[in-house]
């Protein structure tokens, strides 16, 4: 770069850091339900700063992954190493206590419906302040600041902050749920479908409120979607599953554009245009 | 800069018979900095293939594609990324954008994605949206919603927001009037006269004859195809 254009986020700079290393690092990671295939030998880095796809249809085993990873589910094998601050942790090897308190600090989870992720009976303002208070935060005009200022970045009107989510659109939802789960400033984002049940055109304001958040908040985000136009948009790189199995991964643009794996190719020609 | 070595390329259509189709074969290219390559050769001969390869969506069989050290066949994805977000840029032929993202915010993109400030990031944008005659007040619209020309000149302003130092241009003149074209060629030699190596597909035959210092016709990296 050179002339007036400047280097100036501190977060963008700390991505490149030359040296950093992953901020996850999956090994092996299998989950049985009896004799059958919850997933199955999947292994993947992620670095800080970049969005991973997985894609697949339902079944594939997608979801299970996900809630392997996020220690929702149990695995029988393998690892999910992650760099806390205080140095890489397996976190499948925790007591529940520590991955709890993961769970609030370094972790967020987006779920595809946000009745799952939000507190329907508390004001969006409580919704967000409530996951403040859960790491600490004590002083209540700091915390209602500092939970308008979410409102706003996900663009909810500061006027609705005492509103219940239930009388919020399924968008607004959505953006209220993950206003509540950015809030403490996690590392790693899981989102399970979180475009799923939303009208195209309020699923895009989403893409774009979420791209943004990635790249200003230099977030490693695991997002499970069906959609490879919404991966495409989103993810940096994909993971294609099938019957438990990672089939194929690599680059969005590649994996979509020029599919290795015989399902894959199925998958891709199967939609209309991505 | 972008230096490729006997590369060759097929697709394997599995649903398809597992039919074998070889794109190319041993196609050899070397782009300097400041020098500008234009791909000819029929439709079909292998011009977008070669071009995707080297932006790293389409996979080689075998060979190699440096671009700026870095050899994109075996590079990983993290890698490609990095080099996409410093080094090599792409004006493809098609505008894909998030929906209801504003003009000027996603030719400012490919900055903010360097760290690059927000206010001179939109600055820059702005700057080739005028000079690229997107009218000020469709700046804050979104550009799905544009006519071909116009998605054309914001692909372009995109494409060329940041100064990297390697380029791959797909038909960049196609679908302008003459005083875009004119802009737009103007935006390739400036990009050249600082040292960019540029890659193109050019149908407009004036245009690849003032920007070119060679072409190299596709035709002969062509698989001999059994009739």
């Amino acid at each position: 770069m050179e002339g007036a254009l400047s280097i100036s986020s501190k977060e963008n700079r700390q991505i490149r850091a030359p040296g950093d290393g992953p901020l996850l690092r999956v090994a092996g990671l299998s989950k049985f339900y009896g004799a059958r295939t919850g997933c199955a030998d999947v292994s993947f880095d992620l670095w800080p700063g970049e969005v991973l796809g997985i894609v697949g249809e339902s079944g594939s085993g997608k979801s299970t992954l996900l809630s392997c990873l996020a220690g929702h589910l149990t695995p029988d094998r393998g690892q999910v190493i992650f760099e806390t601050r205080e140095g890489p942790r397996d976190t499948v090897a925790m007591a529940e206590p520590e991955r709890r308190l993961l769970g609030r600090t370094d972790w967020a989870f987006v779920h595809q419906n946000p009745r799952d992720g939000l507190r329907m009976g508390v004001s969006a303002g409580g919704n967000v302040g409530e996951r403040l208070m859960a790491v600490g935060a004590r002083n209540f005009g700091a915390i209602r600041e500092t939970a308008a200022d979410w409102l706003g970045r996900v663009e909810i009107d500061a006027a609705r902050i005492d509103d219940r989510p239930r009388q919020f659109s399924g968008g607004m939802q959505q953006r209220l749920q993950i206003a509540r789960n950015l809030v403490t400033g996690p590392r790693l984002v899981f989102m399970d479908e979180p475009t799923g049940g939303l009208d195209v055109s309020v699923q895009a304001r989403l893409l774009d409120l979420l791209r943004g958040l990635v790249r200003d908040m230099g977030l490693a985000v695991i997002i499970v979607t069906h959609d490879l136009a919404v991966a495409r948009l989103l993810a940096h790189r994909l993971m294609v599953m099938k019957d438990g199995r990672v089939i194929e991964q690599g680059l969005t643009d590649q994996v979509l554009d020029d599919p290795q794996a015989a399902y894959t190719q199925l998958l891709v020609s199967s939609v209309l245009q991505v | 800069m972008i230096e490729i070595e006997n590369l060759c390329k097929s697709f394997t259509l599995h649903n398809q018979g597992s039919a074998v189709i070889p794109v190319m074969a041993g196609a050899h290219l070397r782009v300097g900095p400041g020098e500008c390559v234009a791909l000819t050769g029929q439709s079909g001969a292998g011009k977008s293939t070669l071009m995707r390869m080297i932006w790293g969506n389409y996979l080689a069989a075998s060979g190699t594609i440096r671009v700026g050290g870095l050899d994109v066949t075996r590079a990983t994805p993290r890698e490609i990324i990095a080099l996409r977000r410093d080094t090599l840029g792409y004006v493809s032929q098609f505008l894909r954008v998030v929906p209801r993202v504003p003009t000027r915010t996603v030719v400012a993109e490919p900055l903010l994605a360097l760290g690059v400030a927000p206010e001179a990031a939109l600055a820059r944008a702005e700057d080739l949206l005028r000079q690229l005659n997107i009218p000020a007040r469709l700046w804050d619209l979104s550009p799905t919603t544009f006519s071909g020309g116009e998605q054309q000149r914001v692909n372009i302003a995109r494409g060329f927001a940041h100064d990297y130092p390697a380029l791959l241009l797909d038909e960049p003149t196609a679908s302008l009037d003459g005083a875009n074209r004119e802009v737009v060629l103007g935006l390739i030699e400036a990009a050249k006269a600082r040292g960019a190596a540029i890659v193109g597909i050019f149908h407009d035959e004036a245009a690849r004859a003032r920007l070119c210092d060679r072409e190299i016709d596709v035709t002969h990296f062509t698989p001999q195809r059994a009739a």
